[in-house]
């Protein structure tokens, strides 16, 4: 059993927990991450990794309810544990293992949309702990759902928030954050994208245009998110590539956008859903999201 | 009776079991094993014994059962196997102990693998537990992989004292034997889970929830958490697929993924979250033992299933059994046909197969007549989902975090077959991540040998300590 050390709301839907899990804690790298396992029935849940303490052996965990399973995490306390908790699983980011003295010669730009800035904090803490050079975007719906405000701004060069409403700082999409950096003659050599797929999309048609080499991470679906299942797999360039284990990083310029997308409709989409209902019978337990399942 | 027969096992009547996943073969009473015992002649020299990968004394079991003593039968089968009510369901008998069995010559075999599930299952029933812990050596071994190399492997080093502890990446134990091989075929909670609890009765640990090559590494292992030696049991991993156009449409799944979500996830129990996708027509591809799997769980799911296999009857790898199990449940074949493209709508969902007729040709390498495509033979075959069964390729986690830790061309771990000995040392492997797919008792097997190995790697290390 895995003890939730602190759990609170940290936005609308969105929730944050400090969970004891000793052997990710120790190995765990940016651009990994972990699998939940609420109880003994429950699905296994990919979740990314928002930050880990190895001396205390935790891991902290921001997560959006999607469906049934993450409405359940979202239900649990301090003190309540979860029955398995899995990893790290997936490759570090590239910079992890690539030699330091050329990581500090690239000036690195995240982009972190909705519940991605969980999965940007862990990477652009690095950057501050390694010296290196890093501005972060922020975007989120409103104001209410810019997570990890306060970390980021600790420790990237500059943080720069974008809402959709422009109830928080600007108005916009972090698309046009980013053309406007480039307007007023800011260079990047890597940009770091993490968020909804359709942002990760846009934003790599924008980067792929400014000429910027851009790295995307893969929220997929996935059952085991050891290799096993392929359920994960992706076409990257003329491969394909499973998320779990090749990934979940990967050159954000050679996603196929189309197939992922089509494949996370399935998920996402109320037609999706709809197919999904119909599709898994007596199995289907509200794992699309929004079927009511859920309750 | 008839003693050129087999006495019949008994089985669930295929209407009734289509539709449910309880266990399809309900296995001899006392009476029946007893009968079927009787018919074994006790060769002097009994060739069914060299057919076993794990050389169980089978004369020697039958004789004890036929004479009444089931805990000594036990016994014999436990100086050779963990896992004998396993290995009584999936082990293919009829290429190994029970092809060689004389009384086969002019008539059916010996139903040895009948006789070691009763045997097991008897003693389950009666709490009976034939493994026996040794002494402690004080030696320390870690296990990769909780599968049938793995609890063999660690089961046989704990006969001989050593302390083990298995990894597993899964949060439960058993690998192929938990998340691949379904229900009705190999009861989870009535065996599996008792075998291991057996093997754990020896004093193996087993730690869930940790991926070697992530949550730590081989060197790790070693360095930092005192093993002496790692046996790597991590199985056969990534699924493969065709790579024909629109394979990664939505609908389209490997069948691990379809047997883990039923299996190790229970998505076919109401209780249990796990969502799986029913199909209403099914098509599997492929002709192995994972394909009639995969078939016959989508099709007690409620679907109408066909599978498709580029071969012919003859040259399906699956066993016999199982084929003729799925027949009877209505399952569908089509044979000499091979999938050239994933049929799907404009949203990307699955809506068939086209195929391709097939003759065969020479034989290939394998030894089996090389399928080939008959061209302009293309038909389209109506499926909602596809289920892709064509064996599985190396998983690279581990390979590629161990230093030293040579691969073949196929990214399988190399190690010597005798021993189990990999270019690393101290470090063992054995089972589907050696070998690429193949059967429960083939890994067995590599996992016993592979304890052997370990047990006179640490002994010679001691040995060089005393000098």
């Amino acid at each position: 059993m895995y003890e939730i050390l602190s759990a609170r709301k940290a936005a609308d839907r969105i929730y944050e927990m400090v969970v004891r899990a000793p052997r990710v804690a120790q190995h765990c790298e940016p651009g990994q991450f972990l699998i939940v396992i609420v109880d003994e029935k429950g699905e296994r849940i990919p979740l990314t990794i928002c930050d880990y303490d190895r001396k205390e052996g935790t891991v902290r965990i921001v997560f959006q309810v999607v469906g049934a399973s993450t409405l359940r995490m979202s239900r649990m306390q301090a003190g309540d544990s979860f029955h398995d908790v899995v990893g790290p699983l997936g490759r570090p980011s590239e910079f992890v293992t690539d030699p330091l003295d050329e990581v500090k010669k690239r000036r690195y730009l995240f982009v972190a949309g909705g519940v991605g800035a969980a999965p940007v904090y862990p990477q652009v803490r690095w950057m501050k702990e390694h010296g290196v050079v890093c501005d972060v975007i922020e975007g989120a719906r409103n104001k209410n759902l810019i997570l990890l405000e306060d970390e980021l701004k600790a420790t990237a060069d500059h943080l720069y928030i974008t809402t959709d409403d422009g109830s928080y700082v600007r108005k916009g999409l972090v698309t046009n954050v980013i053309q406007d950096l480039y307007d007023a003659g800011e260079r990047y050599d890597v940009c770091v994208v993490i968020g909804p797929m359709i942002m990760m999309k846009f934003a790599c048609l924008l980067t792929q245009k400014l000429g910027l080499h851009t790295i995307v991470s893969m929220n997929t679906i996935m059952v085991d998110g050891t290799g096993m299942c392929g359920a994960c797999r992706l076409k990257v360039g003329d491969e394909t590539k499973f998320a779990c284990v090749d990934g979940p990083e990967f050159d954000g310029h050679l996603i196929d956008w189309q197939l992922a997308m089509e494949r996370q409709q399935l998920y996402k989409t109320e037609e999706g859903r709809a197919y999904l209902r119909e599709q898994e019978g007596d199995t289907h337990k509200g794992g699309c999201g929004q079927c009511g399942g859920e309750d | 009776m008839d003693m050129q027969k087999m006495v019949p096992v008994r089985e669930q009547d295929p209407k009734v079991r289509a539709t449910n996943f309880d266990e399809v073969c309900l296995g001899y009473s006392r009476e029946e094993a007893v009968a079927e015992c009787q018919r074994c002649i006790q060769c002097k020299n009994p060739r069914c014994v060299k057919g076993c990968p794990v050389g169980i004394d089978i004369p020697g079991f039958i004789r004890e059962l036929r004479d009444g003593h089931s805990n000594a039968a036990a016994d014999i089968i436990a100086e050779a196997s963990s896992l004998p009510a396993i290995c009584g369901r999936v082990c293919p008998q009829e290429t190994q102990c029970e092809k060689y069995c004389v009384r086969g010559i002019k008539g059916d075999p010996v139903a040895i693998g009948k006789i070691e599930r009763y045997i097991a299952d008897h003693s389950r029933r009666k709490g009976y537990v034939a493994l026996k812990k040794a002494e402690d050596n004080g030696h320390r071994v870690a296990v990769i992989g909780s599968g049938p190399a793995g609890l063999t492997c660690a089961g046989e080093l704990a006969k001989r004292g050593y302390e083990v502890t298995i990894f597993e990446a899964l949060h439960e134990p058993g690998g192929v034997l938990t998340y691949g091989i379904p229900e009705f075929r190999l009861p989870k909670q009535g065996v599996v889970q008792k075998e291991i609890d057996n093997v754990r009765s020896l004093g193996v640990k087993i730690e869930c929830n940790v991926v070697i090559g992530r949550s730590l590494t081989i060197d790790q292992l070693m360095d930092e958490e005192g093993f002496e030696a790692v046996f790597i049991g991590s199985g056969a991993g990534l699924p493969r697929f065709m790579n024909i156009p629109g394979e990664n449409s939505n609908g389209v799944f490997s069948a691990n993924e379809f047997l883990t979500r039923s299996n190790l996830m229970k998505a076919y129990r109401d209780d249990y979250y796990t969502p799986i996708y029913h199909g209403k027509h099914v098509a599997v591809v492929g002709g192995g033992n994972v394909a009639m799997d995969a078939a016959r769980t989508a099709l007690r799911l409620g679907a109408e299933v066909t599978i498709v296999y580029r071969r012919g009857r003859e040259e399906l790898p699956a066993r016999v059994e199982e084929v003729e199990h799925a027949e009877q449940e209505g399952i569908k074949f089509r044979l000499l046909c091979n999938p050239t493209e994933i049929l799907h709508d404009e949203k990307g969902w699955v809506t068939g197969l086209r195929c391709i007729r097939m003759e065969l040709g020479e034989p290939d390498a394998s030894g089996r007549r090389r399928p080939v495509p008959v061209e302009g033979s293309e038909f389209d075959v109506a499926a909602d989902a596809v289920i892709m069964a064509l064996g599985t390729l190396s998983n690279p986690l581990i390979a590629s975090t161990t230093k030293g830790l040579e691969t073949d061309k196929w990214h399988c771990v190399k190690a010597v077959e005798k021993t189990g000995q990999t270019s690393r040392e101290g470090v063992f492997a054995g089972g589907d991540v050696v070998t690429g797919a193949a059967t429960v008792i083939l890994a067995m097997e590599a996992g016993k040998k592979a304890a052997i190995g370990i047990d006179e790697y640490l002994k010679g290390k001691d040995a060089a300590k005393a000098e």
